[in-house]
């Protein structure tokens, strides 16, 4: 059993305007077995939360912290992050030149478990993971994500999350440009590696179609860098209904206060 | 608001380095730094290139002709002059040649043929060299030779500033199949001309490997004519030296011949790495592929790629491609990529070219780090990968090692 506990974070970011905060003081609890989704509208901060803990270097802390069971993930580089048991599922992966995919996944799982995976089984497992995810065979020749589609780039982040076997998956808007179909066998992918009963999820979107195939225990609504409210898929239910709307800002603002005061008691 | 995240997030995701899949001439006339043609007279065909035996006929450069503009002519004055090889106390450099008995067939004075059927000076360089060199190499491929092991020539420089001229003449026999390796090391001021027949239905593969120490300077033009139904591959792998300038030109004197000319170059700060690719299409139906893979890193380092190809009115049939991509690794270096394609005919298979320069950034970093993987081995993964589609074409194992081996050693410099 591991816990990722989030508590009081700031972030901020440098813009050619200014510092510019982000996150304004997020706490959120997650432990294995657990799967939370963070919904929320755009621009709310839901990304740079995801980004904060795989340390990318664009965010700074300026208040709270982020352990994995007592370790401080902040004082980590975004590689030590990785090996402590940390994945983030990009909303945008990156196209790496000269990578072959085949390259990639090895080197990646000889640093995650500190040693070369043996490798008769790796190949084979692979294989298995690439049907599963319906992903061409010739993909393991091909360059990290280069070239391919979207929905391509991300059934292969979720590839990577079956077979590095996280202790937190942090899937960031991972159902971002999927069309139905895709987003079932990524969908499939996330509950696989879920029901290995050693991973955490942290499922970020701004839509509810996902949660039709991946059930959280927890839904959170973040708004302005902060959760405003928080519930069990019932939120979800209501949110696919209403929409964000009740959040805005101005009017709402007492409801939100309201809201925020009954999660946390 | 909601503006500005959009963009800060497509800042962050957007696959950085687009222009590794991009092709075609917008790209290119986009890198092409026009400030720089201020003054000079662009010829109207590459066909119309002085070539000529006189050194007369070929003035010092300035650095403002367009074949001399990306150079660093200043650096190049000893090399330029029209000067001798250095003998005392011993010869600039030494050569040494590893071939089977009977290859080498003495030497070639200027004028015996067949030196200078193929190689005709295209610029300053290659004419003070040409005259400079009263014996030039001589190395025969019988017909139907297939030797085991690589031809190789070894040249070695004996210092830094010391002026030398050399002038191969390599004749690959009918229905030969070889492998020459020229290997440069040491330091000199070095002239190279090399002049190579590949006879019809012949199989050759020059390498040539620029491993010289810092301060080594390199000039050379390297000409081949490909004969019918022939294969020639031309490999270029400059790794060393403050300033290398290669021109690899190729032509053809049969149908069905094919020409690759193919390049890796690496360059460190402060070094000029320039390779020039010149294929004639003179005679219908032959084939020639053009690839050059660049890094870069550190302050000043400098790489140039120009290749120009020309399909003559009667080389229909012709099938051509040509493509130069660099991977940029550090802040402060230039990489210039300029592809010419000149077509005279439209009855051709395909004439192709692109160009691309691209960035090993902060978000690739981030993105194999996120997967654990350490910077430095992240760093060496990408540089491998790239410049692998080039060594693997070396195709003699013991060679691929050897400068796998010198690329991450020029990798392991950028760590500090």
């Amino acid at each position: 059993m591991s816990t990722l506990e989030i508590k009081d974070l700031h972030v901020s970011i440098d813009t050619e305007q200014g510092t510019k905060e982000i996150l304004k003081g997020v706490s959120l609890t997650i432990r294995t077995g657990e799967t939370h989704a963070i919904m929320g509208p755009n621009g709310s901060g839901k990304s740079t939360l995801a980004s904060t803990i795989a340390g990318h270097p664009r965010y700074k802390v300026t208040g709270g912290t982020i352990t994995l069971d007592g370790e401080d993930v902040l004082a980590m580089s975004v590689d030590e992050r990785a090996r402590a048991g940390l994945f983030l599922a990009m909303q945008y992966p990156v196209e790496v030149p000269g990578v072959t995919m085949t390259n990639f996944l090895r080197t990646a799982k000889t640093a995650i478990d500190g040693q070369a995976p043996a490798l008769r089984t790796w190949t084979k497992d692979v294989k298995a993971a690439m049907q599963q995810l319906r992903i061409d065979a010739d993909f393991a020749q091909r360059n990290v994500n280069e070239g391919f589609s979207g929905g391509e780039k991300k059934r292969v982040e979720i590839l990577q999350l079956e077979l590095f076997k996280p202790k937190f998956a942090v899937l960031d808007e991972t159902d971002s440009g999927l069309d139905v179909d895709a987003l079932k066998i990524v969908s499939e992918g996330v509950n696989r590696a879920h029901a290995e009963g050693n991973m955490g999820t942290m499922l970020i979107t701004h839509y509810t179609r996902i949660l039709r195939y991946i059930k959280p225990e927890f839904v959170h609504v973040f708004v302005d860098g902060q959760i405003v409210e928080e519930g069990g898929p019932e939120l979800a239910d209501r949110l696919e209904e209403e929409g964000y709307d009740r959040y805005a800002t101005g009017a709402g603002a007492a409801t939100i206060a309201a809201a925020a005061a009954a999660a946390q008691a | 608001m909601t503006a500005e995240i959009t963009t800060e997030k497509a800042r962050i995701g957007a696959p950085s380095i687009a222009g590794f899949t991009e092709e075609g001439e917008g790209l290119v006339s986009a890198k092409v730094d026009h400030s720089h043609n201020h003054g000079v007279t662009v010829m109207a065909s590459r066909a119309e290139r002085l070539t000529s035996f006189n050194v007369a006929d070929f003035a010092l450069p300035t650095g403002r002709e367009e074949e001399w503009r990306f150079s660093p002519v200043r650096g190049l004055a000893n090399l330029l002059s029209d000067t001798a090889t250095e003998l005392d106390p011993e010869p600039a450099t030494a050569f040494t040649v590893e071939a089977p008995e009977g290859y080498v067939r003495g030497t070639l004075a200027p004028g015996a043929a067949p030196r200078g059927t193929v190689l005709t000076p295209a610029d300053r360089a290659a004419v003070v060299a040409s005259a400079n060199v009263d014996e030039a190499l001589h190395l025969v491929i019988p017909a139907e030779a297939e030797p085991a092991e690589p031809l190789r020539i070894l040249v070695h420089g004996a210092g830094a500033g010391r002026r030398s001229n050399a002038h191969f003449v390599i004749e690959a026999g009918a229905n030969s199949r070889s492998v020459v390796i020229v290997e440069h090391t040491g330091a000199a001021d070095h002239n190279g001309n090399l002049e190579v027949i590949v006879g019809e239905g012949a199989k050759l593969t020059v390498i040539s490997v620029q491993l010289w120490e810092d301060d080594a300077k390199h000039l050379g033009q390297h000409d081949a004519e490909v004969g019918k139904d022939a294969v020639y591959k031309h490999i270029a792998v400059s790794l060393g030296g403050s300033i290398v300038r290669l021109n690899s030109n190729v032509r053809f004197s049969g149908e069905g011949a094919e020409a690759e000319l193919l390049g890796l170059y690496f360059a460190d700060a402060g070094q000029h790495l320039e390779h020039r690719s010149f294929v004639d299409h003179n005679v219908a139906n032959c084939k020639s592929n053009v690839l050059y893979k660049g890094a870069l890193q550190g302050k000043n380092a400098h790489t140039v790629w120009v290749g120009d190809v020309l399909i003559q009115k009667q080389a229909l049939g012709t099938d051509s491609y040509e493509k130069n991509q660099n991977l940029v690794l550090t802040d402060g270096c230039r990489a210039d990529s300029v592809p010419n394609l000149e077509i005279e005919t439209g009855l051709i298979e395909g004439a192709g070219h692109a160009s691309s320069t691209g960035r090993f950034d902060d978000e690739h970093l981030f993105y194999l780090m996120a997967r654990g993987i350490p910077e430095e081995v992240a760093r060496r993964l990408v540089v491998r990968g790239f410049l692998n589609e080039i060594i693997q074409q070396i195709k003699v194992a013991a060679l691929e090692e050897r400068l796998t081996e010198a690329v991450e050693r020029e990798l392991a410099a950028t760590e500090n």
